[in-house]
């Protein structure tokens, strides 16, 4: 450890060191078992020829369990994170995680239940996930769910897979998909994977669809058009309907990122839409904690005519007089198979219906209001003064649950970048919003606040956007310089990439 | 109702003041009338957080989980014991709680564990690079594949029957999407036909899947199998599970070009099957091509060492529909309790548990393949899974007890018969450090009696109801 210097933070003066560097050899912390039942220990060539048999042990690390506790908990204060404070990146709904959800998938009955555990020994988990599936039916107003996708962009390619064995069952074979030049990434990526072709739709000045664009595009080989509605820009698509029908009647299907659903429950529905298959991320609007980069889950819902066609095995309810059987049905025979191994993510279903659970119908109606009254109301305070200079909003009208500042006066009348003005933001403890997405907002400023924040926070971050400004309207370098409180300063992304280490050299070192 | 939102009345009218609307009502006015929900879900109201629990908790009640009984589950998943610092740390919210470390300055923590993580499974794959980690196991097949077909410009995969079920099936879902044509190679005294493989194995071949120790628990020759795949310059792509990388050769030394598992095994809980991760690792030739997130050191502006998500221009954010892959999830609190667990294995440990299980597995499967009415399927050298072939139909061996009396719990022990037809009157057994002798015992027992069924008389008990006698001893 190096010396604290006078301009130093303690937290930067703890210079990075990894657990293979702490180790000692001789060290340890487990104690396994002894063998027992008085067995001897054979030795391992007379069990396992011996050119199957590892030589070299690998170099893992050799520490005590005190070391391995503190290690870690050292790390873990090298991270910002949602509990510490305001976090309103954008498309990412940082909503509050309950800790009653983590007691409950805590629980050994959910915990320690074996994924192949016979369907008689496993009515409570199934039961679970059957209710989890009609709660996710009810909200996205679609009759089926399949929660197998892991994640939102499992949940992308299974329902595009999905619309190719529609198509094909129908003995046609289309191989173009659409989608808005708004879309995240993973919507192309995904569509690729299904082995389509994408086609980018044009977004019209109110940040919808450009419908006379969709119009010249769409013909009789456009399997799906994938959307998110609000779109990228927190804003409501009002031709919706209009748009549904065009892609409809042209024989394609239509598919709902629900990236953004924490705007719309029990408000509005992709199925009365007009969409026929949708994802839902447990991770954003069910409160499935993020974990610095999942878990997270992506079930889908998907209407009557895409039903046959959902991966396996599926949870259902028998019933037979007065008994009620849950089982995991694999006799689907037009189902597109797995993603993935077992039934999913159980896990988060647990954190994910157990929300549901506490907030009811009305609460996650309530919800929705909340997450778009704080976003209209940050975004009415962010137009006011300096932010209202310089970080104009792209498409200016009501927003939904989120909306987009550029960065562009910013950036020519002040000199500092959207990049400068989120690192500054780490200094006044803030995590910054989503930078540089929607790709079509210059200096982008993504800001979703969601329904968990309290005003004061709302007025605290609108007032260090203020101050930061304020701050480059006199020196410019302030900014450009910044984070300096933060464990670690800017970073050189490029040097890592031209010269990658990715591991600690113990093996390998030439 | 709990909402865990704070706002108060006179704020929300506070609020509505500011934005200039005279009610919430009012900023959903961009809905079109005609798609707006004119009814409330139809979902129960709101319930206190006692009485969530006691729902919850009821059915989790329900669930037949491994402390109630030994599970001698296994197929991908297993009952290992994990050690409590794995709970203490990952629910620290500084882990628990962030996003995908998008702003590296506050996300050290986070990045420093991906760049501990690819460096143990590096380590123990015996491959160069990994990444910051995958969903889970048999997706990270499909992953394999879409690299090899990239990397080869060739469309036919083949793999081996030893692979996991789900792993096949979750390739011929996206073959759908790649493009590609799926080939299987059979088995052969429970080990993957050599002659099969070289026949399978063509010029148009982008890659071969083989799985060590494979479904049947069985240990593959890898690098002699290898040989037929390298010839065709396909690449060969192993499914390893890792717990058992302490004493079973790497793939890495087996000449695989991509090794991936399942990754629950290290310091996951069994969870009903997920959420956990898959790992990949490569050569380092296939750095760029890889799917899913990596950390890389590097310098800050003062020269201190620091972390980053490094080679995005691999990645969905940026290159869109060229991707290598649209996987932005690295379950990274799923990684890190693996890369505690090992941690606390350490390197002396991580071998003891692999030699524990491969000692106490030869000692359960010479017990249980002697027992009347039961053999061995294969006589493959194994480490923690074996099959067994029952005379008795394996449905029939499952209730523990007589079902005339009400429904019984089902024994723990997995059926072939739900991927495997042609092994269908056998099951396999797994074995982690959790499963004592006296367990292994307790298996033999209830196996003896199933078999003779639960009426009959087979041995005497003694006064705790263990049997007296000479083949469960």
């Amino acid at each position: 450890m190096t010396e604290p210097t006078l301009t130093e933070t303690p937290q930067q003066a703890d210079r990075a060191t990894t657990i293979y560097e702490k180790s000692v050899p001789g060290r340890r912390a487990a104690q396994l078992p002894p063998l027992g039942g008085g067995l001897e220990e054979t030795p391992l060539e007379q069990l396992i020829p011996a050119n199957l048999l590892r030589e070299t042990p690998a170099d893992l690390p050799e520490v005590s369990e005190p070391e391995i506790v503190r290690h870690y908990n050292r790390l873990s204060r090298r991270n910002f994170d949602l509990d510490t404070g305001f976090y309103p990146l954008g498309s990412c709904t940082m909503k509050y995680n309950p800790r009653l959800n983590e007691r409950v998938a805590a629980l050994p009955g959910h915990a320690k239940l074996h994924p192949a555990t016979d369907p008689a020994d496993a009515q409570g988990a199934l039961q679970l996930m059957y209710l989890l599936q009609e709660s996710l039916s009810e909200i996205t107003g679609l009759p089926t769910v399949s929660l197998q996708p892991s994640a939102g962009s499992q949940g992308e390619l299974a329902g595009l897979l999905l619309a190719r064995a529609y198509h094909a069952d129908q003995g046609r074979n289309p191989t173009k998909v659409l989608t808005p030049d708004t879309a995240h990434g993973t919507n192309p990526a995904s569509v690729t994977m299904a082995g389509y072709e994408v086609v980018k739709v044009a977004t019209d000045e109110q940040g919808g669809v450009d419908v006379e664009d969709l119009r010249d595009k769409i013909d009789d080989d456009v399997a799906c058009l994938m959307l998110t509605n609000p779109n990228t820009l927190g804003v409501f698509d009002e031709n919706i309907v209009e748009i549904a029908g065009l892609v409809h009647e042209a024989g394609g299907l239509l598919y709902y990122d629900g990236a953004n659903l924490n705007a719309i429950m029990g408000q509005a529905r992709p199925g009365d839409m007009g969409f026929d298959i949708v994802h839902v991320n447990l991770h954003k609007s069910f409160s499935q904690p993020h974990g610095g980069g999942g878990p997270g889950a992506g079930p889908i819902a998907v209407s009557e005519r895409v039903d046959p066609f959902i991966p396996r095995p599926q949870v259902v309810r028998l019933e037979e007089g007065e008994e009620v059987f849950y089982d995991l049905d694999y006799d689907r025979p037009k189902s597109i198979g797995r993603l993935r191994g077992f039934q999913g993510n159980f896990g988060v279903f647990v954190r994910s219906l157990a929300y549901i659970l506490s907030l009811g119908g009305d609460g996650l109606s309530e919800a929705s209001q909340l997450a778009v009254l704080n976003a209209n109301y940050l975004k009415k305070r962010l137009s006011e003064g300096r932010a209202g200079k310089y970080l104009p909003v792209a498409f200016d009208r009501h927003c939904m649950h989120e909306f987009v500042l550029s960065g562009a006066p910013m950036k020519k009348e002040l000199g500092i970048k959207t990049l400068d003005l989120a690192k500054r933001l780490l200094d006044f403890g803030f995590h910054p919003p989503t930078v540089y997405f929607p790709l079509l907002v210059d200096e982008a400023l993504m800001i979703e606040p969601v329904e968990t924040e309290a005003k004061e926070h709302l007025d605290a971050f609108a007032e260090a956007i203020e101050k930061i400004l304020e701050e480059a309207e006199g020196d410019r370098s302030v900014a450009q310089n910044a984070p300096y409180t933060t464990p670690v300063r800017r970073l050189d992304e490029v040097g890592a990439t031209r010269k990658p280490k990715i591991r600690h050299q113990n093996r390998f070192a030439q | 109702m709990a909402g865990y939102t704070p706002v108060t009345d006179p704020e929300r009218a506070e609020m509505l003041a500011a934005i200039g609307v005279d009610s919430i009502e009012d900023l959903f006015a961009q809905i079109p009338a005609d798609i707006r929900l004119d009814h409330p879900l139809d979902l129960e109201d709101g319930m206190s957080e006692s009485e969530v629990y006691r729902l919850m908790a009821g059915l989790a009640d329900t669930n037949l989980d491994t402390e109630r009984i030994p599970s001698f589950l296994g197929a991908g998943m297993y009952d290992h014991y994990v050690p409590a610092i794995v709970e203490a740390i990952v629910g620290r919210s500084e882990f628990l709680t962030p996003y995908t470390p998008y702003q590296p300055e506050v996300s050290q923590g986070g990045l420093q564990v991906m760049f501990e993580f690819q460096t143990a499974m590096s380590e123990i794959t015996g491959l160069p690079v990994s990444n910051a980690g995958l969903y889970e196991g048999p997706s990270a097949a499909a992953s394999a594949a879409y690299l090899a077909m990239g990397q080869t410009k060739r469309t036919g995969l083949v793999a081996s029957r030893g692979l996991h079920p789900h792993s096949r099936e979750t390739l011929a879902t996206h073959a759908v999407g790649f493009g590609a044509t799926l080939t299987e190679v059979g088995l052969e005294g429970g080990l993957t036909s050599g002659e099969e493989l070289e026949a399978a194995v063509t010029d148009e071949t982008a890659a071969v899947f083989l799985q060590n120790p494979n479904f049947l628990g069985a240990v593959e020759d890898i690098a002699a199998l290898g040989e037929a795949v390298k010839a065709k310059g396909a690449l060969l792509i192993v499914q390893v599970d890792p717990m058992t990388l302490g004493i079973l050769r790497p793939p890495g030394e087996c000449g695989a070009d991509i090794a991936y598992g399942e990754g629950q095994p290290l310091g996951n809980r069994l969870d009903f099957g997920g959420p956990s991760f898959g790992f990949f690792c490569a050569r380092d030739e296939y750095l760029r091509k890889m799917p899913g997130r990596i950390a890389g050191e590097t310098t800050d502006v003062d020269g201190r060492r620091g972390f980053v998500l490094t080679l995005q221009t691999r990645e969905q954010h940026i290159r869109r529909e060229k991707a290598t892959s649209n996987i932005c999830t690295a379950q990274a609190l799923n990684a890190l309790a693996g890369m505690i667990h090992l941690a606390w294995l350490g390197k002396q440990g991580f071998v003891e548990l692999g030699a524990l299980m491969a000692r106490r597995t030869d000692h359960a499967r010479r017990m249980i393949g002697g027992l009347d009415g039961y053999e061995l399927l294969h006589d493959a050298p194994v480490v923690r899974e074996f099959a067994v072939r029952s005379e008795r139909a394996v449905e029939e061996l499952l209730p523990l007890g007589d079902e005339a009396d009400g429904p019984a719990p089902r024994l723990p022990v997995y059926p072939l018969g739900r991927d495997y037809p042609e092994y269908e009157d056998s099951f396999l057994v797994a074995i982690t450090e959790n499963r004592s002798v006296d367990e292994i015992g307790w298996l033999a027992h209830m196996l003896e009696h199933a078999q003779a069924g639960w009426g009959e008389h087979i041995h005497e008990h003694d006064h705790e109801g263990n049997p007296v006698t000479e083949t469960a001893r």
